[in-house]
């Protein structure tokens, strides 16, 4: 139905080897997440499998069926850009009916999964306007009707909610994660906010100079992340990394402890140090704590909790949830 | 200056800018008001402003002279002429540097900017000599000729520069949508180049309108635009004012209209790109 | 998007654009050279002999030459003075908030969509004329002495008359550019206690500086073959006062038929020009990477 694989994808630009070597496995109706910082390629994966780029070795399979050299328009996909590049001179209508008009479906066919698509996304009212008379959430959801109506094999996002305020941003992370369950259409979805990839994904691909450094659901890479690069970019604030006789002690290269499996008290157990910056959410506080010896470590506590700049702390790191790092950065099972 | 404009300065600002525009805007509106003057009026001092005896004689004995409007015609077909086969060998070359540049685009275009600074009259002698011998001399053909080749570089380029702005992610979104290329060019990319053909047309229709030397040492009588029609009248018998303004203001109104709507085009064709 | 198919479609696209640019630019150009080279009259065409360099050095030592050059310079360097320094005013003047702004704009571009022939009939006949023209009546009112313009100082006469049809083209440049003068800069260079002077020379004028040297280029470029006005009006004189380069070469070779005088010539201002545009090029490649 809409299963994807990359069998040892290679694309260069010239000299530039931009992603070296990438195979995964896409399986049918699941949602999967691009992430990784700006640069990482996770784009060019994208538009590789979209078609729009031709992969430079390696082969792209839909459902088994090589699609390599088959041109974007034939493989049954469907794209929601970034910039939503609407056709600024078709109405809504127009816009979502397009790829159905180039199918050559009938008239009356259109019209009738065109009203469909709207209804579903609330555009009803909006159909006859142009693209410049909707704001930008509206003009998101008439991408994503245009992409939906053609029934694709599978959804291509790239970056749809980066041009979109905060709020709104929040409300359609909830959107697309609802309608993709809704469709069951397989999704492969790009974004550099590890916030959305955790919380949209059913298994993310995390990118790092065109290396796909871990494939997994959001809690196996948070818990188990494969190597110190995942670990770092997995949850916020950042996981805390130590090096030199801390990490000696455990065994290993660097350790690395997440803000908030540090228990902090006044004075109980575990290292000592000031507070530098202590950030006060009403739900959360954040310190920032200058530990002598270790470093800046970044501690979360729930609630409030009454400790401020230059007080005087103790941080404890869970022993269950230290993880060890080798020289190379790799995890250390346990 | 101050965000908040007082009404003392929002009047001032609008007085001087009026009165500026006005000294500017005065000659032609003098040539406008001449044109309704009786020959002695005209001529008259202290010169006449506003209460005078207004007629349209004048207008009538100009457009009944037959050679006016042959000119009138001829001045449409050179610039019409010109400029729309312009474009049809321009919105090809324009296309292909604008959605399939090579290495070499850059340059080839702005070697093709670079024949528009040539000094016509760097090559007067040849073409006069050219058209001689080929009994193109006082064609509208000869005309239609020169002056397509001489607006060519800038029509290539305004069409290049509106292609250029069309977001690439919306032809690539027409892909994804199943068209071919054929079906991308009709559906989505000429409807999005429609105003940017238009700017380009009006410009150029008024540059070829006005061109003021190819077409005075090219033509005399028979294909005579406007322009050299009008310079016939500078050696002049008799009091011929008042004539004159009104064929002269015939041969500007409609280019004074379109001009009004090309006001951006202005600055984005005769700068080719150096000023944003 | 640019794979081997697409690449030669985009060859044979360009094809006839630049074919016939370049037989535009080169056979008129090749002949120009040729003929410089040749004593030939038209008026005695059978007589055409080889004259090697004689016409350059003819050309180049003739006292009308020189005068043209001057003449040329006279001319261009003034109308770019008065066009930039008005346009600048003008252009800040439209910049301001004012009623009706539209309009005013129509009245300050509309000399610029006026035939060449038909500017400088009005402003000789209408407005020049020393007995019943405007600005001898003006004159008069005030006491003085009217104008006879085209005997007393053509030169003057032609050089308002350009620099009133290319004033709108300086202004429209200076006021898009003074339109993308970021509002910002302005206001932070007011927090930093800079008057209206000050921010004019500091802020304003360099912002300016990239758009008046593209003006000057483009109009020495254009202004150094004025023709119709001079052709309409004077004739180029009286005597010599008022030819151009461009008039001089109409002349040798359309009034004198001297084609090899007139060839030697034109190729002087072609290199004048090729000179001009080499530096404009250069700015419009800069601007096309951007």
């Amino acid at each position: 139905m809409g299963s994807i694989t990359l069998e040892h994808v290679k694309k260069s630009f010239g000299a530039n080897d931009i992603i070296p070597d990438a195979s995964l496995e896409i399986t049918d109706g699941s949602f999967v997440v691009f992430v990784g910082p700006s640069g990482c390629g996770k784009t060019t994966l994208l538009r590789l499998i979209a078609g729009l780029e031709d992969v430079t070795g390696g082969k792209i399979l839909i459902d088994g069926v090589d699609v390599t050299g088959v041109p974007p328009a034939k493989r049954g996909l469907s794209m929601v850009f970034q910039s939503y590049a609407l056709y600024p001179h078709m109405s809504v209508r127009g816009n979502i009916a397009f790829g159905l008009k180039m199918a050559g479906v009938p008239k009356a066919e259109i019209d009738k999964k065109v009203e469909h698509a709207a209804g579903i996304l609330n555009l009803t009212p909006y159909l006859e306007r142009k693209p410049r008379e909707l704001s930008g959430g509206q003009r998101q959801r008439v991408a994503i009707g245009r992409a939906i109506v053609r029934e694709p094999k599978a959804f291509l996002f790239d970056e749809p909610l980066s041009n979109l305020d905060a709020a709104l941003r929040v409300q359609m992370r909830l959107e697309v994660t609802h309608l993709q369950r809704e469709l069951a259409t397989t999704a492969v979805y790009v974004t550099h906010d590890q916030v959305e990839a955790m919380t949209m994904a059913d298994k993310i691909v995390v990118l790092n100079a065109g290396r796909i450094e871990q494939y997994g659901s959001p809690l196996e890479l948070y818990e188990h992340p494969v190597n110190q690069f995942v670990a770092g970019f997995i949850g916020s604030p950042k996981m805390n990394f130590i090096a030199g006789a801390a990490a000696k002690e455990a065994g290993a290269a660097t350790i690395g402890i997440r803000p908030e499996h540090i228990s902090v008290t006044r004075d109980g157990q575990g290292w000592e140090g000031t507070v530098n910056v202590a950030e006060h959410l009403g739900s959360d506080t954040f310190l920032y704590v200058d530990v002598p010896g270790i470093g800046m470590l970044t501690a979360r506590g729930a609630g409030e909790l009454g400790i401020h700049s230059k007080n005087k702390v103790r941080l404890l790191a869970e022993p269950q949830h230290i993880h060890r790092f080798d020289e190379a950065g790799r995890t250390i099972r346990a | 200056m101050a965000r908040q404009t007082t009404p003392v300065r929002y009047a001032v600002g609008t007085g001087a800018a009026w009165l500026v525009g006005f000294i500017i805007f005065f000659p032609i509106l003098w040539m406008i008001l001449t044109s309704f003057k009786t020959e002695v009026d005209a001529f008259a001092t202290p010169p006449q402003f506003l209460f005078f005896h207004w007629t349209t004689e004048n207008y009538g004995v100009v457009q009944g002279r037959s050679d006016y409007v042959l000119h009138a015609i001829n001045s449409v077909i050179t610039a019409g002429g010109s400029t729309v086969i312009a474009m049809l060998i321009a919105i090809p070359a324009a296309w292909a540097m604008a959605f399939a540049p090579s290495k070499r685009t850059k340059d080839t275009l702005l070697w093709m900017l670079s024949t528009k600074m040539m000094p016509p009259v760097g090559v007067l002698v040849p073409i006069y000599l050219i058209y001689r011998d080929f009994d193109l001399l006082d064609t509208r053909l000869g005309l239609v000729i020169v002056l397509c080749l001489g607006n060519l570089p800038i029509v290539i380029w305004m069409l290049f520069t509106y292609f250029k702005e069309i977001p690439k992610d919306i032809l690539e979104a027409a892909r994804m949508d199943g068209a071919t290329i054929l079906k991308e060019l009709v559906f989505v990319l000429a409807p999005m180049a429609v105003p940017g053909i238009a700017s380009t047309l009006l410009l150029n229709v008024i540059l070829a309108w006005n061109e003021a030397f190819w077409t005075l040492n090219l033509s005399s009588s028979a294909a005579a635009p406007l322009t050299t029609f009008i310079a016939s009248y500078s050696s002049p018998e008799g009091l011929f004012w008042a004539k004159l303004s009104a064929a002269s203001t015939m041969a500007i109104a409609p280019i004074l209209i379109l001009g009004w709507f090309s006001q951006k085009q202005l600055v984005r064709g005769l700068t080719f790109g150096a000023v944003k | 998007m640019a794979t081997q198919q697409t690449r030669t479609l985009g060859r044979i696209l360009i094809a006839p654009a630049v074919s016939l640019l370049f037989v535009w630019m080169i056979v008129p150009l090749a002949m120009t050279v040729y003929f410089s080279l040749q004593n030939y009259n038209l008026l005695s065409p059978d007589e055409q002999s080889f004259a090697g360099f004689d016409n350059f050095v003819y050309f180049l030592t003739d006292p009308s030459f020189i005068a043209s050059l001057l003449n040329t310079l006279v001319l261009v360097g003034s109308v770019l003075a008065i066009t930039i320094v008005l346009g600048i005013f003008v252009a800040l003047l439209m910049n301001l908030p004012i009623l009706g702004r539209n309009f005013v704009r129509l009245m300050v571009i509309a000399p610029f969509f006026i035939m060449p022939t038909v500017s400088a009939l009005v402003w000789k006949n209408l407005l020049m004329h020393p007995v019943s023209g405007l600005f001898a009546w003006i004159a008069t009112s005030l006491g003085l002495q009217p104008i006879d313009w085209f005997t007393d100082d053509p030169m003057l006469a032609i050089i308002l008359i350009v620099s009133w049809q290319w004033l709108p083209f300086a202004t429209l440049i200076l006021l898009t550019a003074l339109q993308s003068l970021d509002e910002e800069q302005k206001e932070a260079a007011e927090m930093d206690g800079a008057g209206p002077v000050s921010t004019f020379f500091y802020i304003t004028l360099p912002h300016l500086a990239r758009p008046i040297t593209v003006v000057i280029l483009i109009e020495t470029i254009f202004l150094l073959t004025v023709f119709a006005e001079i052709f309409v009006t004077t004739g180029g004189g009286p005597g010599e006062q008022t030819t151009n380069i461009a008039f001089l070469i109409y002349s040798e070779a359309l009034i004198q038929y001297d084609v090899g005088g007139a060839s030697a010539g034109g190729l002087v201002a072609v290199v004048i020009a090729n000179i001009l545009a080499f530096f404009l090029v250069r700015i419009v490649g800069r601007n096309l990477e951007a």
